[in-house]
């Protein structure tokens, strides 16, 4: 059944979604050659060729790759010819998702690929972090992303929201969802180990690895000729915080919040939630901050716990909650990404599918 | 629903300089915004959204520096989004922040690029390492040299050309207080005496690498309405890349940069550029792509452009106007030029450039370009808004 438009005249929704399997390394690909199968993967799901898509948008980043301009080799394996309408964020996929829905919003595009990926096997990715941190004051000291999240997670104990018991909890939760997901890299509860940086143990603490997604979102009736039941973006909006941790309360994602009502998440409970929250103190301060109870499922995928491909894992809780929705099993989910140390930039996106 | 018209209402640069030593990268960033909230008359309450730009991170050492410069641009609770396209990235940037208004998602938004390349070696930043590339293409010029040499050798330009681009965009500069370089003492044989670089590329035909920003704030109807100086409409605006090798690519006027520019004209529907567009702000980065350029941008026919620039029709009093404010050849921050090019041209058509004002310019095009010629970012704006 067809709805009424959304508030700014145009539906537009999750049509189709594809990731890889999410690995520690993969020596042997390059990064388009990793690109490449989940590319045509969502095309073949649709039925689409590259030049039946409108605009195209990625997100990647130069120093994962260790080389300027690194997305220029994926363009093309998009194969971008004859030219296409492009564009890219040097940040998570959920941003160069957001940009492609204002693309479809305006008018300019009926059909959106979007495309993430990253491989964090070449480096060392807790000291290549280090290098987003303010680079006059902070970045010299090199505090790594591990010592960061503990300094969050540390907050939250103190404040009485969680205990090491809790967050080991969070993590055994989020492994044993990931049971079911092929793509996961850790499948299954692993042992919580010994403190990587105190209090967060080796348990609390993403996965390193490399992987891509890709996502296709088409407006209206296109999205419906696309896709039996397409996950529509009833809201979808991003706010970021201050960059010092000293001016933030970690225990706390204002942002977050602020991102979800944006995006209309209280305006009805969700049955699902995808959260990108690497480490299991953040969770806590998630479900906090987009008041998530125990009647929603967080994370059916495992969430980034799971898996953690930087600059696509935002990008996969999106795929993740709107295959959720093409498969029938949410109604109403929220999808959420983070970009920067201890949550400092958060995208809340709801997707809906039609009454059944 | 037809979409909510743009406005530029607010512009802001800083004097571009080969090192900006008193400023840090946030100090820089927020010089230029402040320029253009002021411009406007606007305050950091007014706006809704940030949309920043620049090229490669390794041209300053921050790994996804908006997170860093999230406090400096007033940016703490509102949405902040990072583009990067390469070179064509400034244009790119200011489209993806005019989209959010043309979408009705805001209605004032401030949008900004910068490089502050003082921080490291731009050319070696832009070397990909062995086995990205041949050894010894050395910077941009090695790579785009030899497809100068391919339009000269096409098109029977005269060696002459090159040097003429250059003579005039560097004089211009001398009127645009915003420019890196201000060379007083300029003269043609100077610049045809310049060393060579990368054959025919001179030094004196080449950008300079400079520290610098670039902001505007753009806003719908209501907005302009309010505005307290006249604003620049945006007629059309459009992007398209293409790879960056492939068998049969053209590398003289590429196709993507041909469509782009048809898509904008189609937009503003402007029949003939040559008569319906009264100067340009180009990305041209060595001198020879002016007029390489004008012909891609269907200002000459194939093989026409540097007769235009021969006979001074681009020359600030001529017929064609094109980088009035001295262009990249005079100021090259390299993730802000694209943006640059969109502010001069807003400019013009707000009567706002000062000594390089083209007079009676109604309609003017922004131009940016990227990576091996293969990201094209590019805006028409007028005087008049698009419905009038």
């Amino acid at each position: 059944m067809t709805r009424a438009p959304g508030p700014r005249g145009r539906e537009i929704a999750v049509v189709a979604f594809a990731q890889t399997d999410h690995r520690r390394t993969t020596d042997e690909l390059s990064e388009v050659e990793m690109l490449m199968p989940v590319l045509h993967e969502v095309l073949d799901r649709t039925g689409l060729k590259t030049a039946d898509i409108g605009f195209t948008c990625s997100g990647s980043c130069d120093y994962l790759a260790g080389r300027a301009f690194s997305f220029t080799l994926a363009l093309d394996g998009v194969g971008a010819w004859p030219p296409i309408s492009e564009s890219h964020v040097e940040t998570d996929g959920a941003w160069a998702l957001y940009e492609a829905w204002t693309k479809l919003l305006s008018g300019d595009a009926d059909t959106a690929l979007v495309y993430a990926y990253g491989k964090s096997s070449p480096g060392s990715l807790r000291d290549v972090l280090t290098r987003q941190l303010d680079p006059y004051y902070v970045a010299p000291l090199w505090p790594d992303s591990v010592a960061l999240a503990a300094l969050q997670a540390q907050a939250l104990i103190d404040a009485g929201d969680t205990d090491e018991s809790a967050l080991a909890a969070v993590a055994a939760r989020n492994r044993t969802a990931a049971d079911t997901n092929p793509h996961a890299q850790l499948r299954g509860p692993v042992p919580h180990g010994e403190h990587a940086v105190r209090p967060l143990r080796a348990g609390d603490c993403p996965p390193v690895g490399d992987g891509a997604a890709a996502v296709i979102l088409a407006a209206g009736e296109r999205a419906r000729q696309l896709c039996a039941r397409p996950a529509w973006i009833r809201g979808i909006d991003h706010r970021i915080e201050a960059h010092g941790l000293g001016v933030r309360d970690l225990t706390d994602s204002p942002s977050a919040r602020l991102a979800a009502e944006h995006a209309g998440a209280f305006d009805a409970p969700v049955d699902t939630a995808e959260l990108h929250a690497p480490f299991t103190s953040q969770e806590v301060v998630l479900r906090k901050a987009l008041r998530l109870d125990d009647r929603v499922r967080v994370n059916p995928s495992g969430g980034a716990l799971a898996a953690n491909p930087m600059m696509a894992a935002g990008l996969v809780r999106i795929g993740e909650a709107a295959a959720a929705v093409h498969r029938g099993e949410s109604d109403r989910a929220l999808a959420h990404a983070t970009s920067g140390p201890c949550l400092q930039q958060n995208l809340v996106a709801v997707l809906e599918g039609d009454p059944r | 629903m037809s979409k909510e018209p743009v406005a530029v209402v607010g512009i802001g640069q800083t004097k571009h300089v080969a090192a900006r030593r008193d400023v840090s990268i946030a100090g820089l960033v927020r010089e230029a915004a402040l320029r253009a909230l002021a411009d406007a008359e606007l305050t950091w309450a007014d706006i809704d959204a940030v949309v920043i730009g620049k090229a490669p991170d390794f041209f300053e050492g921050v790994m996804m520096p908006e997170l860093y410069l999230a406090d400096a641009l007033g940016a703490v609770g509102k949405p902040m989004l990072r583009v990067h396209t390469a070179g064509s990235v400034g244009g790119s940037t200011a489209l993806v922040a005019a989209n959010l208004v043309a979408a009705r998602v805001h209605g004032t938004v401030l949008t900004l690029a910068f490089e502050k390349q003082s921080e490291s070696n731009a050319m070696w930043g832009l070397s990909l390492p062995i086995p990205f590339q041949q050894p010894l293409l050395a910077g941009a010029g090695g790579f785009f040299a030899p497809h100068v040499r391919a339009y000269m050798r096409r098109s029977g330009a005269p060696d002459t050309v090159g040097s003429l681009v250059a003579y005039k965009d560097r004089r211009n500069a001398l009127k645009n207080p915003y420019a890196h370089l201000h060379e007083h003492d300029i003269t043609l044989a100077k610049v045809q005496a310049s060393p060579m670089l990368w054959d025919p590329v001179r030094y004196s035909e080449t950008c300079p690498s400079s520290d610098g920003a670039c902001a505007m704030v753009l806003t719908d109807r209501a907005g302009a309405a309010r505005a307290p100086r006249p604003p620049a409409w945006m007629l059309g605006g459009a992007m398209r890349s293409e790879p960056t090798l492939f068998a049969g690519k053209d590398f003289v006027s590429p196709r993507a940069g041909r469509d782009c520019a048809a898509d904008v004209y189609r937009q503003a529907g402007i029949a003939d550029p040559r008569r319906d567009i009264d100067a340009v702000e180009m990305y041209v980065p060595f001198s020879w792509y002016e007029p390489m350029w004008l012909e891609n941008l269907g200002f000459a026919e194939e093989g026409g452009g540097w007769k235009l620039t021969e006979a001074g029709v681009t020359e600030l009093d001529g017929d064609l106007p094109v980088n009035m404010s001295g262009g990249v050849l005079s100021a090259n921050p390299i993730g802000a030029s694209g943006m640059i090019r969109f502010a001069e041209a807003a400019l013009q058509v707000r009567g706002q450039a000062g000594e390089h004002q083209v007079d009676r310019a109604r309609r003017v095009l922004g131009h940016a370009y990227g990576g091996g010629s293969q990201f094209f970012s590019m805006w028409l704006v007028g005087a008049q808004p698009p419905d009038a």
